[in-house]
């Protein structure tokens, strides 16, 4: 499990240059800094998280249940509760700050967001069906997905046959993106490469579970 | 103003001069080999600019030993030291892909004359 984590906004992708005058495509995530709200244990809730917030919202927006738990730890209401398990939280408090400087350059992380919605997609954009040809007498059905099954055996379509449906808008993990740039002073983040979701959608950043030995 | 200005405002050159397609100019490129780095002159025409902000390119076209060479540089890349404009070229589109049909005399672009 993750050592440390942290939540961000995504702003956009963008490029810069490496030390060998190469582009590097690095997408931007806003890290403004995460008040703990309040920290989980094994022994009092089963499982080691942190439960952070960040920003701020409007107090007329927070419901009570909400309100009520910001009042207990004490901690200015953000945008969005969010948890962030973690291996051991024993070096945290309620009320601390967390911000970019818990990642360095040179990082490897896992990073998670919700995706872009698709709507209802086609096979061939769902699952990268193939698709049928273009000409040799093929009629309306280019985009088609061919076969679902057999005929009177089995008499029906197995259950989990790849077809159309609704496609993204779902959690997505990116892993292993190196981080380019970590910069607490300007509360922003450098990831290399494309991070899922919208600009302007939370993206939880962990330090990658899959970096291998170092 | 993009979201990403922030982050792009440190990685644009300040000391990229005018220039815009048909000009003639010089791109001195730093070429690394090995441990020594020595500067090499790419001369010829801007045949597009494309992009904006520090995505943009430009293309620089010419003949070399009867080859037509184009290459094509991110307008604030580190890779080049600076770029001369030799000549300012009279030219009516933005793009001279036109130049890649044409040899010698044809192939050449009117030079701009300024009027006062």
């Amino acid at each position: 499990m993750a050592t440390k984590a942290i939540v961000g906004e995504k702003v956009g992708m963008t490029q810069i240059w490496d030390d060998a005058q190469r582009v590097v495509p690095v997408t931007v995530v806003k890290i403004a800094p995460v008040r703990v709200v309040a920290v989980k244990t094994p022994e009092a809730a089963g499982y080691s998280a942190l439960q952070v917030t960040y920003g701020q919202r409007r107090a007329s927006l927070i419901n009570k249940p909400e309100s009520g738990v910001f009042a207990h730890a004490g901690v200015e209401p953000g945008k969005r509760l969010v948890e962030l398990r973690l291996e051991d939280t024993s070096g945290y408090e309620v009320g601390q700050e967390l911000d970019a400087g818990i990642l360095t350059a040179g990082d490897k992380v896992d990073v998670t967001a919700i995706s872009k919605g698709k709507g209802f997609a086609g096979g061939m954009k769902r699952h990268n069906f193939k698709g049928q040809g273009g000409s040799h007498g093929n009629h309306k059905k280019h985009r088609a997905p061919g076969s679902i099954g057999g005929c009177a055996t089995p008499a029906r379509v197995f259950k989990g046959t790849r077809m159309a449906g609704r496609m993204g808008a779902s959690r997505v993990t990116t892993l292993n993106l190196e981080v380019v740039a970590a910069d607490p002073e300007r509360e922003l983040i450098l990831v290399k490469g494309a991070v899922p979701g919208p600009r302007g959608g939370m993206v939880l950043i962990r330090d990658a579970v899959k970096a291998g030995r170092r | 103003m993009n979201p990403t200005d922030l982050v792009d405002r440190a990685n644009l050159r300040d000391d990229v001069p005018e220039f815009s397609p048909g000009d003639t100019v010089k791109v001195h490129v730093r070429v690394v080999e090995g441990n020594r780095e020595r500067i090499q002159v790419f001369q010829g025409a801007v045949i597009r600019r494309q992009g904006a902000g520090v995505r943009e390119t430009f293309t620089v076209r010419k003949v070399s030993f009867g080859v037509g060479v184009e290459r094509t540089f991110p307008v604030h890349s580190p890779l080049y030291s600076k770029i001369e404009r030799v000549t300012e070229g009279d030219v009516r589109r933005a793009k001279l892909y036109y130049l890649r049909d044409r040899i010698g005399k044809a192939a050449k672009i009117k030079e701009k004359r300024i009027t006062r």
